[in-house]
């Protein structure tokens, strides 16, 4: 038998040379073909290294996490809000409530800048910066009886921070939804196929729903089933309506979307939740592993090139024609979900940390978890890097650049350097049975494009495999704006409830009907604004979007560094200090250029006053904007977008500087703690996924005295 | 892990076992008690259900 630490180094030292191996080449290869499968190999030997080490330091040294200690869902246990769940079951839940449409959106935008900055952010991000800030979270609100993050962020840092946190997270919602939307919008615009099979998923939802309140309560499993097999039949639908005389009642233009999206918004969160919302979280979970497998599947059986460059002109210039800004800070703006996503610490602060069975299982459900969300924002981007970058580019700049014909748009990849012609743009539509694929900015379609080539190499139909794609990026998004409405929802009515009481109530149906339609009403409006926008609405939404993600997660972070300070932890404050910083100095470089950059394609207000300076000089016509509406237009979204990027810079500088203030304070005079009482535990359950071998041993121990799990 | 163990893990994962586990709990800690009939604990733990969504 060989040693303990023999094994660690025969599996250890093969896994950090073949990583090194992968970054080399990576890093190396320029202008010749690299193989997709380099970056799988980077990405998983950086987890595995990461998880192995880092985690178990922050772990077993700095949280110190105490498997004597029984955690709030055992001393709680209320069979409902607390109970010990499965390590197992509980990674599942919190990966399918982590993991949405976002890890697979920013990175097909951030491709722009070649196939390189992204991967390195992605995996460097999610090791020191993502997988951290979710992993620490999730451990002092469990310390805490699960605490949110905005109980968090009052209780420790104080009611300024409190009020950032929960402004944070509004406003956030609304920009995520708005963002969310209108990467529906641009799916489904023109698109009958695709519209009717999304249509679908409402009926089958409102079926699914009444089958488990009325016909069998309780069978999840089949009714998912079912629910499953009648969405890949609305995929084969969709193909039939688009061939036949219902074309036209399902051909909708991006303003018709909007307006159904809004209204479908605004019922579908005032629906009791039995009705739509639980249907589509139980259909959303079980698409999700399938699409998580599905591009698993395609790319080991595709092993396709990477056709980007590793680092484009535009990560240095600037210009690129997606999301204007260069490298830096802009790639670790549209990247956030996948690297290091804010929003996490809402999920890993209040429902996970109160069904935690053991301390240290925080390490596979809070870092691993996020490990996990990183490696499919990885094969996103992958996939968005194997198709024709003529192609990308024809789909994702914005919709005015790119004119209204075939020949308008080739023209305007090919002045980007890049080409493509008319004959090829048909044709790619063609084989995906879309009319048209220019102009679908927004990361969804790309990636359908993406995942369709990926796995039409060797299970048939392009077409059927692009729309199932769309289907399920649009089912996930639509499953988030109809649970972030009702969420913003509930925050607005709590809210206003503390200075009117009668707001606060739950079930006063003019409150409820009147939240909703606030929450509607502000993503509508963003919506309303981005599918007009002549600037392009994604390429002007969407830094939005990323800064304010990345500043929750600066609240986040400064909320974990405050709990290591306070609680005799400082000496290692940097697991959180150093990502907090890096990610203030990304937020703050990137709203200070959004506001105040002379540069018109990055900053809002040198575009408002291009746009306004024009008017006052009598043109009807500037770039883009062909109509004195259009400039007016331009004139109005470019101050309220740049208003907002001023808001959420002040917004980090205020919790910034009030943390420190509390920083200083507690290192002067310690702090009461905060933390539960301890509660010894009566509990065991291996730490792990996979039980080691000493774990088995004391599993049939503990199964012999009757107390197992 | 065998057939009837995945079968058993992929009920939790959906929460198809939660009635069981809540007639299990109910019996642990509140032993004697009454406990609600099955489509009545299914119809309250629907409409407990809160959204937990994420990007």
């Amino acid at each position: 038998m060989l040693s303990r630490k023999t094994r660690q180094l025969a599996i250890w030292v093969p896994v950090a040379a073949l990583g090194a191996v992968a970054w080399t080449i990576l890093a190396l290869a320029r202008g010749e073909n690299v193989s997709a499968v380099w970056i799988l190999f980077a990405a998983l030997a950086s987890y595995a290294i990461a998880y192995r080490f880092y985690s178990r330091f922050i772990v077993k040294t700095v949280l110190r996490a105490d498997d004597g200690r029984a955690t709030p869902a055992e001393v709680n246990d209320d069979g409902h809000d607390f109970q010990p769940t499965d390590r197992r079951v509980l990674f599942g839940h919190h990966f399918a409530a982590i993991a949405g449409a976002g890890p697979l959106v920013g990175p097909v935008l951030a491709a722009q800048m070649g196939y390189l900055p992204g991967t390195l952010w992605i995996i460097i991000g999610v090791i020191f910066a993502g997988a951290v800030q979710d992993l620490v979270v999730l451990f002092f609100s469990m310390r805490r009886g699960g605490r949110s993050l905005g109980q968090l962020a009052r209780d420790e840092i104080g009611p300024v921070g409190g009020i950032a946190a929960l402004v944070a997270v509004l406003s956030i919602m609304v920009i995520l939804l708005a963002v969310l939307a209108l990467v529906v919008v641009n799916a489904l615009k023109a698109s009958p196929w695709g519209t009717f099979s999304i249509a679908m998923t409402v009926p089958i939802a409102l079926f699914m729903g009444l089958y488990l309140r009325y016909l069998r309560p309780g069978r999840i499993m089949e009714i998912s089933g079912i629910g499953a097999a009648l969405l890949v039949l609305s995929v084969f639908g969709g193909r039939w309506v688009s061939e036949s005389g219902w074309a036209d009642a399902f051909t909708w233009s991006g303003q018709t979307l909007t307006l159904v999206l809004i209204g479908y918004g605004f019922v579908a969160s005032v629906l009791p939740v039995w009705m739509l919302l639980a249907p589509r979280d139980y259909l959303s979970a079980f698409m999700k592993v399938g699409v998580v497998v599905m591009l698993g599947i395609g790319i080991l059986a595709a092993l396709p090139t990477l056709r980007t460059e590793a680092v484009t002109s535009f990560a240095r210039n600037g210009d690129g024609p997606v999301v204007a800004g260069s490298l830096f800070p802009f790639v670790f703006i549209t990247i956030a979900c996948g690297a290091l996503s804010g929003f996490h610490a809402l999920i890993s602060s209040g429902t996970t940390p109160k069904l935690i069975e053991k301390e240290s299982q925080i390490r596979v459900i809070g870092y691993g978890g996020m490990l996990t969300e990183s490696f499919v924002a990885i094969m996103a981007l992958i996939a968005a890097c194997v198709i024709d970058p003529g192609l990308y580019y024809a789909m994702n700049m914005p919709g005015p650049a790119l004119g209204p014909t075939l020949e308008s748009a080739a023209g305007a990849v090919t002045s980007l350097g890049f080409t493509i012609t008319p004959d090829q743009l048909s044709a790619a539509a063609r084989d995906v049975g879309e009319s048209t694929l220019v102009a679908r900015s927004g990361g969804a379609p790309t990636l359908a494009v993406g995942i369709a080539d990926l796995l039409s190499s060797t299970l048939g139909s392009k077409a059927f495999w692009y729309h199932f794609a769309v289907m399920f990026e649009a089912l996930f998004i639509l499953t988030t704006v109809d649970a972030g409405t009702r969420v913003g929802r509930f925050m607005l009515q709590d809210t206003v409830g503390n200075v009117w009481k009668k707001a606060g109530d739950v079930s006063w149906k003019p409150g409820l009907y009147g939240s909703s339609a606030i929450i509607v009403g502000a993503w509508g409006y963003f919506l309303w604004t981005g599918v007009n926008d002549p600037l392009g609405g994604i390429n002007q939404l969407f830094p939005l979007f990323g800064i304010a993600n990345q500043l929750l997660a600066a609240i986040a972070l400064a909320v974990c560094t405050t709990l290591l300070i306070k609680t005799g932890r400082a000496k290692y404050a940097w697991i959180t200090a150093i990502p907090l910083a890096w990610d203030a100095v990304v937020t703050l470089t990137a709203s200070w250029q959004k506001v105040f950059s002379d540069d018109v394609k990055v900053g809002f207000f040198a575009q408002r006053a291009l746009y306004q300076d024009a008017l006052d000089a009598g043109k009807t016509s500037l770039g883009n904007a062909k109509t004195t509406g259009q400039m007016e237009q331009v004139v109005t979204n470019a101050t309220v977008d740049g208003v907002l990027a001023a808001f959420f810079a002040l917004c980090v500088i205020v919790v910034l500087a009030d943390a420190v203030r509390v920083w200083i304070g507690a290192l002067r005079r310690p702090a009461p703690t905060t933390e539960d009482p301890y509660v010894e535990s009566k509990l065991w359950a291996p730490a792990g996924l996979i039980p080691t071998a000493e774990e088995r041993v004391m599993m049939k121990e503990a199964s012999g005295r009757g107390a197992g799990p | 892990m065998t057939w009837g163990g995945l079968w058993g893990f992929l009920r939790d994962l959906t929460g198809e076992r939660a009635y069981e586990r809540y007639l299990d709990h109910r019996a642990r800690r509140h032993p004697g008690e009454p406990v609600l009939a099955e489509k009545e604990f299914w119809r309250r733990r629907t409409d407990a259900h809160r959204p937990r969504t994420c990007c």
